[in-house]
């Protein structure tokens, strides 16, 4: 049993894409021809209305965004889950991600995902980069349909730092001991938490808090 | 400024060593990006570099000669065959320094080698760095070192920077049974049929078995020997007879040489360090010139006016005009013998006994801090590691003494080239300076935080245990000398976390010194930079 886990978040981490990506594959991917024309219409002119939500209040967006998943079965959600890492998320991985991972298990992290996406479309992923565990929002299912709600608490912001800590505490390892990695000022709970933070590609408030307090940045390509 | 003539006092003019007398002119000192201009007390001895040796009047015919000619081996033609593995091993940017002007003699050396294997069919060539643990060297710098044309003809694929880190890039040539110690080395070299190693020695701690027990090994097989236990057993690492670095890479390198085929190509320089414009900085100031003075005070005024990243630009983009004093070839022990014969002949300057306090002047550069900055941990292991060890098993300062280090002793980093320095100057340094329980306590950490090899193998950074090396490396002369002072020091907390204590300024510091060790306490400085040895009799 590892002491230590390596916490990595993974929009803008450890792919290019972001959140607002993976459901414009979904929206693109549903229903019928007329139906995903529209869909797919909406969505584009959505985008822009998610990226400025998303820039003000992650907490916000996931709560509005995730209602557009209502209605949909589970597994149409699983099987297009598995069609849209092969399109989306495999191509925007980071060349250097396997590597960074595979560094972290050789010298024993456990390697958890931990990400404000939705947990059936992560897994592929998951098991691609073979991660031991995933922290991830859990969609709520009624009757094999999505509701459009998330069972509380969401995973983002300082519910990271929660979830990464009971998960540490759960599983008896050394949170001190712990590596995190983010791209985003909004994961500063999440990196000021576990005693080995690291910014990957980080934004302007991210890298300037990284320098502030010294933490290794890294560039990947 | 004092008039020439009463400075011009009678001396040995071929002396390296003067006695300071009343009216002796000031001392021109390193202090970091700055020049310190200091009056030191009567009687204090000052000990200046060699003039630089004459020479080779031909590099490429000398490189020619020297692989015609080898020391217990067959000459280098001779080992080609056509369709064989050649790897070239190559000094990385760690010597000299300053870096040297172009063409770096690095260069020289590969254009004849390479040469010689089209001439005898060899054309599975590859050129490795040979940085260890050391930071990668990036594009313009290894441009630089080998010269546009063999840049062009091998970079990316056949000329790359070694990679401990590289999961599949390392072979384990022999293993203690205990498993502790590991010889391990770089797989392309463990693979080649011959590997020509190009050196560059610029102090004798270089080359010889290190060249490749050190340059192209990993992590596991440097723990052999990059330990706090070895360093407090070593007297001097200059001096092989005193050195159980020396010693431990001895026997690293025999295993070696037992398992693969090594022809070692040796250079020797002088230290002729400062080109046209600087060149007064190789003399006394007994000698300095009435033009020379000027541009000292000029330069000096310049430099104390630039911000100091600037300062740091112009200091490092000033290449050094080395002349090569030797080249010699063949295997591993009897070609390094002839460079160390060479280098004391440069270096060494006989004393006569211990001083009670010794002053070093410390430069902006180390090997570690090419194009960065000197940051406290370098400042530290230039003090305590380098100039502390050069002699030859007998320390300049007697046991218990104080050294006195010239420096601002800034709160610097690079993030680039040293994020796991900024973490254990940080964190580990506050909670303890015991080599020991650091080597204990932290070393794995440092050495497998994956962020840390990220940042080594596909950035510029150092190594993540480099920072702890750079400890160790003081630890000899941590363990010798009663006190350290840092003269000049521009705060509090950098002296106080290396356990210094600090003054404004040198007179200051060596009022200090007397008050610890005494009012008729001895005092030398060592007058470096150029680099100088002292033998202590």
């Amino acid at each position: 049993m590892p002491a230590k886990a390596a916490f990595y978040d993974v929009d803008g981490t450890l792919v290019k894409t972001n959140v607002v990506h993976v459901y414009a594959y979904y929206a693109m991917n549903r229903g019928s021809l007329l139906g995903t024309l529209g869909r797919t219409l909406s969505t584009a002119a959505s985008v822009p209305l998610f990226a400025a939500m998303d820039a003000v209040n992650r907490k916000a967006f996931n709560e509005f965004f995730y209602r557009y998943y209502a209605g949909l079965s589970e597994d149409r959600l699983v099987s297009i889950a598995e069609d849209m890492f092969e399109d989306v998320l495999k191509p925007a991985l980071y060349e250097q991600t396997r590597d960074l991972i595979d560094q972290a298990r050789r010298v024993g992290c456990r390697i958890v995902l931990v990400t404000g996406a939705l947990d059936f479309s992560m897994r592929p992923l998951a098991r691609y980069l073979g991660a031991d565990d995933m922290i991830a929002n859990k969609m709520q299912f009624v009757g094999g349909k999505a509701t459009g709600k998330v069972i509380p608490p969401i995973i983002e912001g300082a519910n990271k730092a929660n979830a990464i800590r009971s998960y540490c505490v759960r599983e008896g390892l050394a949170l001190e001991q712990c590596h995190g990695y983010s791209d985003s000022a909004s994961d500063y709970a999440m990196l000021s938490v576990v005693g080995r933070p690291t910014a990957v590609n980080p934004d302007m408030r991210l890298r300037s808090i990284a320098r502030a307090y010294n933490w290794p940045i890294l560039d990947l390509k | 400024m004092r008039p020439l003539k009463t400075l011009q006092k009678l001396y040995d003019e071929e002396s390296q060593v003067v006695i300071t007398e009343k009216g002796s002119p000031p001392r021109a000192l390193f202090s970091g990006e700055n020049f310190l201009l200091e009056n030191l007390p009567v009687g204090t001895r000052v000990i200046f570099p060699r003039p630089p040796l004459a020479g080779v009047p031909n590099v490429k015919a000398a490189i020619r000669w020297a692989i015609n000619h080898p020391e217990g081996m067959e000459p280098l033609h001779a080992l080609l065959r056509p369709g064989m593995k050649l790897t070239c091993v190559i000094d990385d940017i760690s010597v000299p320094l300053p870096p040297m002007a172009t063409p770096d003699v690095r260069q020289s050396i590969l254009e004849v080698v390479l040469e010689l294997c089209a001439d005898s069919g060899v054309d599975d060539i590859h050129l490795v760095i040979a940085n260890a643990l050391h930071r990668r060297m990036t594009e313009g710098e290894m441009r630089r070192m080998v010269g546009q044309k063999i840049y062009d003809a091998y970079y990316p694929d056949r000329y790359y920077n070694h990679d401990a880190e590289d999961p599949d890039g390392m072979v384990e040539l022999e293993r203690t049974p205990c498993g502790s110690h590991v010889v391990a080395v770089n797989r392309r070299v463990a693979e080649s049929d011959l590997i020509v190693y190009v050196n560059v020695n610029f102090v004798p701690m270089n080359g010889g078995h290190k060249s490749m027990g050190t340059g192209v090994a990993n992590y596991a097989s440097l723990r052999a020997h990059h330990n706090p236990k070895t360093i407090r057993e070593s007297k001097s690492y200059m001096e092989p007879g005193h050195s159980e670095l020396y010693r431990r890479n001895e026997r690293i390198g025999k295993a070696i040489d037992k398992h693969l085929k090594v022809f070692h190509i040796e250079t020797a320089l002088n230290n002729r360090m400062f080109g046209p414009g600087v060149d007064f900085l190789h003399k006394k100031e007994e000698d300095y010139t009435e033009g020379d003075r000027l541009k000292f005070h000029a330069m000096r005024y310049a430099l104390s006016k630039m911000p100091r990243a600037a300062a740091r630009k112009v200091l490092n983009s000033i290449p050094a005009p080395y002349d090569v004093t030797g080249v010699f070839a063949g295997a591993t022990e009897p070609t390094h013998a002839k460079t160390l014969e060479k280098s004391w002949q440069q270096y060494v300057v006989p004393v006569q006994g211990q001083s009670d306090i010794v002053i070093f002047p410390i430069p902006f550069i180390s090997p570690y801090s090419v194009n960065s900055i000197l940051n406290p941990l370098l400042v530290q292991v230039m003090g305590l590691g380098y100039f502390f060890n050069l002699n030859r098993g007998v320390p300049l300062v007697k046991k218990g003494g104080v050294l006195i280090l010239t420096h601002p002793a800034f709160d610097e980093f690079d993030p680039v080239q040293h994020p796991s320095y900024i973490e254990f100057f940080n964190r580990v340094l506050p909670e303890t300076r015991d080599a020991v329980q650091i080597e204990q306590k932290y070393e794995r950490e440092f050495a497998e935080n994956p962020s840390y090899v990220h940042l080594y193998r596909k950035g510029n950074a150092y190594h993540g245990v480099h920072p702890l090396y750079m400890w160790y490396w003081g630890e000899n002369g941590r363990q010798h000398v009663g006190k350290v002072i840092v003269a000049g020091a521009e705060n509090n907390h950098v002296p106080a976390l290396l356990g210094w204590d600090r003054t404004d300024t040198l007179t200051e510091a060596i009022e200090e010194a007397r008050g610890f060790m005494g009012r008729s306490a001895s005092i030398s400085l060592l007058r470096i930079a150029p680099t100088v040895m002292v033998d202590v009799k």
